[in-house]
């Protein structure tokens, strides 16, 4: 999947991109701001806000439509996006589905078996239709995005929804996916990375024994597409998607990726203008994929920020960047651990990760260690980072998070380390 | 003072070390001498359960248990020990909780009488901090609630 970064590569210069994102350079609390929530959010460089000004000021129009010149450049432009973000995921153009996020994407993919479940679509859909006792099966590590839905899906369809545990360091128990990954289960949802223990897990291996009993893949891309090279055909995952703000883009787009075969087959979600071929007063045919699933007017500016923010992590390359965050990750879990008091949440030795670290602090609520951390000008996420059933899992019910992106430098990580030493004795314990 | 140890001042970490009134007496229905409220802060997942009893028309006592932030344990104590020690009509207690509520959401504009709300008043400090107000107000949002139904 993931080759390892060639040593001939030089080093990311983190400082020198820096000059790229005008918000990391500001006071906070009268500290400089050291950003570690770029999980939450990621900040935006220069070339992606140009672009999404530089289309609005010069070609803006509704596209797919419209005679005129703008409507055509508009249209060009949207194409072009489409084209360029697909190509970062090694997708073809009519494999990449424009969202308003990962959570919009997931819905849609659930809706649609949902759906396809009360006969919509058919024949075409049939395959992808659930009757009561087929299985969905998630995993305990979920972002409620990718737990939610599926929920919902049980719930109107009678399947029967089911998890693959975690082990106390924060991996996948794939001994007992292999067991729970039956005859009956229809759907694998996994994430990617889970975006509060920062591992990447075992996606062929969750692939394999989806397609030894047929079962359709959906995965949550939010946290690797910014952070390491990602290959969805490669993965052989049916189904993923990503949210732009994640990933230096703008708020309000993403994608969802799909084979063509399980996009083709997929009745639409959303229904209206921009996704039909003919329509009558009584019903509609619609247009095939992605067309099928972009319903109403697109977020056509964010999409252009979007692919301007894909070509830039392109040109600093996903090996470095991933080569760079796992330095900083290494850096931060060397001296959090050494803090008393301090425990990391899915501190598996020796698994591939991303740059983010969740921790509790004993004795000492979240919430109050993010305030004292930002006192510091330090941004960090505290609570369950939308993964409620995770803290429960290892028995918190909050924690703090300082996720990097690949503006993130190392005296960042020291300025958490050494504010970080400092929480317990503040609180007096 | 830094505007973090206005926050969280001694008094606030004292509370939520030692938190007063803690502890529910065992599972009881509510008759019409209490009544009972849970209340969660779905951003951090902190909850509190409080049981207010009410005689007649004056709130006598206040029983809470919870988890969360230092700021929602110890506004839940300090709340507890003005409640029992005031012996308040359940309108003055709607009052104080509204005066409170006001408070919290003044940016740093209105300080907390301390006359009023004794130890309670060392929470001012948060008003300055928006995203913490939810916190302060768990416990005083479980009162509205609880006396409401007692």
């Amino acid at each position: 999947m993931t080759s390892p970064t060639p040593t001939a590569l030089p080093a990311l210069d983190a400082a020198k991109l820096r000059e790229d994102f005008p918000i990391l350079h500001q006071q906070v609390n009268g500290h400089p701001l050291v950003y570690l929530d770029s999980g939450a959010t990621s900040q935006r460089p220069l070339p992606v806000l140009d672009a999404e000004r530089d289309f609005l000021e010069h070609a803006n129009a509704a596209v797919h439509r419209g005679a005129h010149t703008l409507a055509a450049e508009a249209t060009e432009l949207f194409e072009d996006a489409r084209a360029t973000v697909a190509g970062f995921v090694g997708a073809r153009p009519e494999q990449l589905v424009w969202t308003s996020g990962a959570t919009m994407g997931l819905n849609l993919v659930a809706y649609s078996i949902g759906n396809a479940s009360a006969g919509a679509g058919a024949p075409a859909s049939a395959g992808l239709a659930l009757r009561p006792g087929d299985e969905i099966v998630t995993t305990a590590i979920e972002h409620h995005a990718n737990l939610l839905p599926w929920q919902e899906l049980a719930a109107r369809t009678g399947a029967v929804l089911r998890h693959i545990p975690a082990h106390d360091d924060g991996t996948l128990d794939m001994d007992a996916a292999a067991d729970i990954i039956g005859e009956r289960t229809r759907i694998v949802a996994f994430t990617h990375v889970s975006n509060v223990l920062g591992i990447v897990n075992p996606v062929a291996d969750l692939v394999a024994l989806a397609q030894r009993v047929g079962a359709l893949t959906v995965m949550d891309a939010c946290q690797s597409a910014p952070h390491l090279p990602l290959d969805l055909p490669a993965l052989g995952v049916d189904l993923a998607v990503f949210s732009g703000h994640k990933m230096l883009g703008p708020y309000g787009v993403g994608g969802l990726y799909g084979r063509s075969d399980v996009l083709e087959a997929m009745p639409p979600f959303l229904t209206g203008g921009s996704m039909i071929t003919t329509v009558t007063l009584e019903r509609a045919e619609y247009l095939p994929p992605p067309q099928r699933f972009e319903a109403g007017t697109q977020p056509i500016g964010p999409a252009i920020g979007l692919a301007a923010a894909v070509r830039y992590l392109d040109a600093v390359g996903l090996d470095r960047i991933h080569a760079h965050e796992g330095m900083l990750a290494e850096r931060m879990r060397a001296g959090l651990a050494e803090i008393p008091g301090v425990r990391l949440l899915g501190d598996a030795p020796g698994a591939e990760r991303v740059g983010l670290w969740s921790f509790d602090v004993e004795g000492v609520h979240a919430h109050d260690a993010g305030q004292f951390l930002d006192a510091r000008g330090i941004a960090v996420r505290v609570g369950h980072h939308c993964a409620a059933p995770l803290h429960a899992r290892y028995g918190v019910t909050a924690s703090v998070r300082a996720s990097t992106a690949l503006y993130n430098t190392l005296d960042d990580v020291d300025a958490l380390l050494d504010a970080a030493s400092g929480i317990r004795p503040y609180f007096g314990v | 003072m830094s505007d973090l140890d206005a926050l969280y001042r001694e008094l606030i970490l004292d509370h939520s070390k030692h938190p007063q009134h803690f502890g529910l007496a065992e599972e009881q229905a509510d008759s019409g001498h209490s009544g009972t409220s849970h209340q969660r802060n779905p951003v951090c997942g902190d909850e509190i359960t409080l049981r207010a009893f009410v005689d007649g028309e004056t709130v006598t006592d206040v029983q809470w248990e919870g988890r969360g932030c230092s700021i929602s344990q110890a506004s839940a104590s300090m709340l507890s020990d003005l409640v029992a020690e005031e012996g308040l009509s359940r309108a003055e207690t709607v009052t104080l909780i509204e005066g409170f509520r006001e408070a919290l959401r003044s940016r740093g504009q209105l300080e907390l009488d301390e006359d009023v709300y004794g130890d309670a008043a060392a929470l001012s400090g948060v008003s300055k901090f928006s995203a913490r107000v939810k916190c302060a107000m768990l416990a005083w949002v479980a009162l509205e609630d609880a006396i409401a139904k007692a």
